[in-house]
């Protein structure tokens, strides 16, 4: 793998870089499924615990009396190289926990959202997040058995997608098809960069 | 409620949210590390290849330092050490002020090298 390679100068430690990719959708539209698929092992877990105002709390003595949850977020891990790491994360459940999702959101490069056509709408929510944020993102239709085919154009109308959103099927089991995916919002996220750039004016 | 099970387990868990009865005796009640703001992959290398428990540093620690013997994100530390990654970054404050593991915050990719990351990650997938 070749890269950052002119400005490097000879000699100096390359400095590990770590990446992420966000991986969001309706309840039970194969997110977690589609992390595992594309993971170098089985995805993790990892669980953030939450005060009634957000991440973190600031005295744990008498936390058992305070009202927390704990929000599991699934994870897993693609190695490039030995110094470039890329984390695909699957966002918890949408609505409850919006603050968890701008931790997420935060340096990504850009989200993947799974979309079920027997429950088009659940996936509404993350496709107006990322709109606001203003987060590269992809729609992958996952293609559950027994769900009626629907065609791209018919799903890109009822999703209301801008035209230059990347639409495409899947199969969350997969890994030929999850990377597929990943690689489809990893050329779409630096198309986006690049043309925001161009647009502030910059090169 | 994540300890039931074989913790040592990496499992597929789908609910997303429970009640927490999770014990704070691994940071000694403190809520914030001494040092560092630890983003999820935030990548964290030991400088040693071994710790020993001393005043400080109890066996979490040393576990960290074992883990990290190969570089890890901040959230697979906490997720194969089963821990909430709020302790796992109160721990790995302590770690970073004895200088017993060096952390590499992410990078903004918007500096001068990230056309050239973006591609080093496409062709590295295409490569899987
Ligand atoms: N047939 C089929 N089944 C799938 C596919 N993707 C996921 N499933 C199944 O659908 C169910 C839900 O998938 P998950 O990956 O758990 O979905 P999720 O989005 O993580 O669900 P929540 O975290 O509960 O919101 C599981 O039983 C999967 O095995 C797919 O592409 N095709
Ligand atoms: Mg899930």
């Amino acid at each position: 793998m070749d890269y950052g390679h002119s400005e490097r100068p000879a000699g100096a430690r390359v400095l590990p870089t770590a990446l992420k990719v966000l991986v969001a959708g309706g309840f039970g539209a194969g997110k977690t499924t589609l992390v595992g698929a594309v993971s170098e092992s089985r995805p993790l877990r990892t669980e953030e615990v939450l005060t009634e105002t957000g991440i973190g709390v600031d005295d744990l003595s008498g936390v058992e009396r305070k009202n927390t949850t704990t929000v599991a977020m699934d994870f897993g891990r693609i190695t490039i190289s030995n110094d470039l790491v890329l984390y695909v994360f699957g966002t918890p459940g949408q609505d409850r926990f919006w603050f968890l999702w701008d931790e997420l959101a935060v340096g990504a490069l850009g989200a993947v959202v799974l979309a079920d056509t027997r429950r088009l709408a659940d996936c509404f929510p993350s496709i107006d997040y990322f709109e606001g944020r203003g987060t590269p993102f992809v729609v992958a239709v996952n293609c559950f058995e027994g769900a009626r085919r629907f065609g791209l154009d018919e799903v890109r109308t009822a999703l209301d997608l801008d035209p230059d959103v990347p639409l495409l099927l899947c199969d969350a089991r997969q890994r030929e098809s999850g990377r597929n995916v990943l690689i489809t919002l990893l050329e779409h996220a630096m198309k986006t960069r690049d043309s925001r750039r161009r647009a502030a004016g910059g090169r | 409620m994540a300890g039931e099970d074989d913790p040592a387990d990496e499992q597929w868990v789908d609910d997303h949210a429970g009640p927490v009865v999770r014990p704070y005796a691994v940071t000694r009640g403190r809520a914030r590390p001494v040092t560092g703001s630890f983003d999820l992959i935030s990548l964290v290398t030991a400088t040693r290849t071994n710790a020993v428990e001393e005043a400080g540093l109890g066996p979490e620690h040393v576990a960290i330092v074992a883990l990290t013997q190969r570089m890890q994100s901040v959230a697979e530390v906490a997720a194969r050490l089963d821990l909430p990654v709020g302790t796992v970054r109160v721990l790995l404050g302590d770690l970073v002020a004895r200088d017993l593991v060096r952390v590499q915050e992410p990078r903004e990719p918007a500096g001068a090298n990230d056309e050239s990351i973006y591609e080093a990650v496409i062709n590295g997938l295409r490569a899987l």
